[in-house]
């Protein structure tokens, strides 16, 4: 629709630039508050022009966070997190949507639900599984096997012996499978796909069946090259989510090696506890460095939605 | 040699049965339409035999071998879309040669194949071209090609000229029918189009709400319609009917018309029956012993249809488009007993031509 009403083109310019404002305001701060030595980002009220330690500020704060190891870590754990959720999400919808069994809806709902049960809530089980990764399995068996004596204990036959299986321990605290794996489940991932391949056509399975091709192939082949825009969709919301992951790297690390940029970014501010001033400008330089790969991501990323949005290959 | 031989087929949709006891024997080589309306399980019973339906009861055989049980690959078939179902993210290439690749064909020997095909259906330019950067023509093509690299022993069609245009479609039955001659595969073609059926056909199979009305030649489905549906379905304008009563020998009433009956009808008075006869086999004739009153005349260029309602029912008469024949006029006009066709209301079969001499039924063309 292309019309003509500059009253309306200026308001909503306008909205348009309010919202930048509002949104790129606090960056600009955190920006010209990591370009000030320590004496100037202490003044009250602090400068709004950008100062002239802007480099020095950087090196000082990545080389005493060492930030290398731990951009390391945080891109191993939200690679990892972003390949195993698209992994797991596709291969999900793939069954959900293009097999028929018997409980598949049951299944279906049972992902669903789980959307409302994120890390946080089951935070303390999930660590204690993460402390002994084999530890459900061995809860389950050992009640398998002593359900027949807790049933006859009930009707009053006492004294069999109880079981106490006890598997090797399997701790996955510290490591990146600990750092990693809990992340991976993802309701919203498979939602996603599904939604997506509902609506691929039903005679493109057809046509691959004639042509030959198995399920496997047909995923392959087709699916996943049709899904490629969802993909990049998923993995950007992916990549950032666990990129900025916090509390659960803090629960599963103790060792400082082990450690990712988001954790590193809360010893940037010792605040009243340590009884030192905080050094601002290094502590938003540092803001500033872990921010900027969600942000790369998301920049790159977006190319690929518009040319997924405008090409006509669908 | 792949004859397809379908015994007792039916279909079912948890209660709902779509397809009610087919039968039918399709010789190897043989070009048979699957001709109905919309609904009646055409589609049903063509994605049976391609097996991506699976058969609620009856056997279908592909060349003499049971194929109930098989998987869609190991049929042997090749099947055309209505819709094409094209690959998207496949060039033309590509998508001609997905087949062999899923079946490993080395690449050389595959682009060496896919090259071929697409020269046969006329692609050779438009091999580097996504299906979304071709016109609806070209991809039916691509469609033809996919199905043809394969060498498959039957070609499925489902309807796979509705969706071009009437010059197109003309085109593109010709191509499929020349196709067919060099191949000589076995092909099931369904459509809803009568003069895609009439033209294409070795022999059409006319159905109706699951069931096959009439298998035959397109002569002989036009000559002698099996049942009123084929009648009142086969040919453009339709049939006309009438509601007659034989009280006496040799005429029958419709309303208060009297209409001298074919040999073949005289030994039936007290019947009621139904009439049958094409417009274009009706003699228009300033001596013409009945009158109808042009309603509306619609003009199809050689010809025009003159519409109007006789004894009590819609009625065509087909002339020349030389004669002048305006809305309000009266036309007289003679049915000839030979073009009648007669059908038992009740059950809307065909009433047999027998000869009042005693004679065998009329000869069954071939
Ligand atoms: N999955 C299904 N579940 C229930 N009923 C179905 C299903 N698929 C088809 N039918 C029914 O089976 C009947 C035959 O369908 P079919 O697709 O074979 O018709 P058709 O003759 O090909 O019609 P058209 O010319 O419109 O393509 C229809 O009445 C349809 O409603
Ligand atoms: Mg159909």
């Amino acid at each position: 629709m292309i019309e003509r009403t500059p009253v309306l083109n200026f308001f909503t310019h306008l909205a348009m630039l309010v919202g930048i404002i509002l949104a790129a305001l606090p960056i600009y701060i955190v920006f010209v508050a990591s370009s000030h030595d320590f004496q100037t980002v202490n003044i009250v009220p602090m400068p709004l022009t950008p100062g002239y330690s802007l480099v020095e500020n950087y090196t000082k704060v990545w080389t005493k966070s060492d930030f290398g190891t731990k951009f390391v870590n945080s891109f191993i754990v939200a690679t990892g997190v972003t390949i195993g959720k698209i992994a797991i999400a596709a291969i999900t919808a793939f069954s959900i949507v293009f097999f028929n069994y018997r409980l598949k809806m049951l299944f279906f709902w049972l992902i669903f639900v789980t959307l409302m049960l994120p890390l946080e809530v089951r935070i303390v089980p999930t660590y204690a599984v993460a402390a002994n990764a084999l530890s459900p399995i061995q809860g389950v068996l050992n009640g398998l096997f002593n359900a027949p004596a807790l049933l006859l204990g009930l009707i009053g036959i006492e004294g069999l012996p109880q079981v106490a299986l006890k598997l090797p321990e399997w701790n996955l605290l510290n490591s990146y499978t600990g750092l990693i794996l809990p992340l991976v489940a993802t309701a919203t991932g498979t939602f996603l796909f599904r939604q997506f391949f509902l609506t691929v056509p039903a005679e493109l399975v057809e046509a691959s069946k004639m042509d030959g091709a198995g399920p496997i192939r047909f995923f392959w082949d087709v699916l996943l090259p049709l899904s490629k825009t969802n993909m990049a969709a998923l993995a950007t919301i992916m990549f950032v989510y666990a990129w900025n992951q916090y509390l659960w790297p803090l629960l599963v690390t103790t060792r400082p090696e082990m450690t990712t940029a988001t954790m590193q970014l809360q010893k940037l501010v010792p605040g009243p506890l340590f009884g030192q001033p905080p050094v601002w400008n290094e502590a938003m330089a540092g803001t500033l460095i872990v921010m900027l790969p969600p942000l790369l991501v998301v920049i790159f990323m977006q190319g690929y939605f518009v040319r997924g949005l405008i090409s006509a290959d669908k | 040699m792949a004859d397809i031989a379908i015994s007792n087929v039916t279909k079912s949709y948890g209660k709902t049965a779509v397809i009610h006891g087919v039968d039918l024997a399709i010789r190897d080589g043989e070009f048979v339409v699957i001709l109905g309306p919309s609904g009646c399980g055409k589609s049903t019973l063509l994605r049976m035999i391609a097996g991506l339906e699976e058969i609620s009861g009856g056997t279908i055989a592909i060349a003499g071998e049971a194929v109930n049980e098989k998987e869609p690959r190991e049929r042997g078939c090749a099947m055309v879309f209505q819709n094409y179902a094209l690959y998207p993210h496949f060039s033309v290439a590509e998508n001609i040669g997905y087949a062999l690749k899923v079946a490993g064909v080395a690449k050389a020997e595959r682009m060496r194949r896919v090259r071929e095909v697409a020269k046969s259906v006329g692609l050779e330019e438009y091999l580097d071209r996504k299906p979304s950067q071709l016109s609806g023509g070209q991809r039916q093509r691509v469609a033809m090609g996919r199905a043809m690299i394969r060498e498959p022993k039957v070609f499925l069609f489902d309807e796979p000229l509705s969706n071009l245009d009437a010059k197109l479609r003309v085109q593109m039955r010709l191509e499929i029918r020349k196709l067919h001659q060099r191949l000589g595969a076995t092909s099931v073609f369904v459509t809803h189009d009568q003069v895609e059926a009439m033209t294409l056909a070795d022999r059409i199979v006319v159905m109706n709400a699951g069931k096959i009305e009439q298998i035959g030649t397109p002569s002989e489905i036009y000559d002698r319609p099996e049942t009123l549906f084929v009648a009142g379905f086969i040919s453009s304008p339709p049939m006309n009917l009438l509601e007659v009563t034989i009280p006496v020998r040799g005429e029958a009433h419709a309303g208060d018309i009297v209409i001298s009956t074919p040999a073949f009808l005289a030994g039936k008075p007290g019947a009621a029956a139904m009439i049958g006869v094409r417009p274009e086999h009706l003699e228009i004739s300033a001596q013409g012993r009945f009158s109808l009153q042009a309603e509306f005349v619609e003009k199809l260029g050689s010809v025009q249809l003159v519409h109007g309602s006789f004894a009590g029912r819609d009625f065509i008469l087909q002339c020349p488009a030389t004669q002048p024949v305006a809305a309000g006029q009266r036309l007289l006009f003679d049915i000839p007993a030979a073009a009648m066709h007669a059908f038992d209301p009740a059950t809307g079969a065909r009433i047999p031509k027998v000869q009042p001499a005693g004679r065998q039924n009329e000869p069954v063309a071939a």
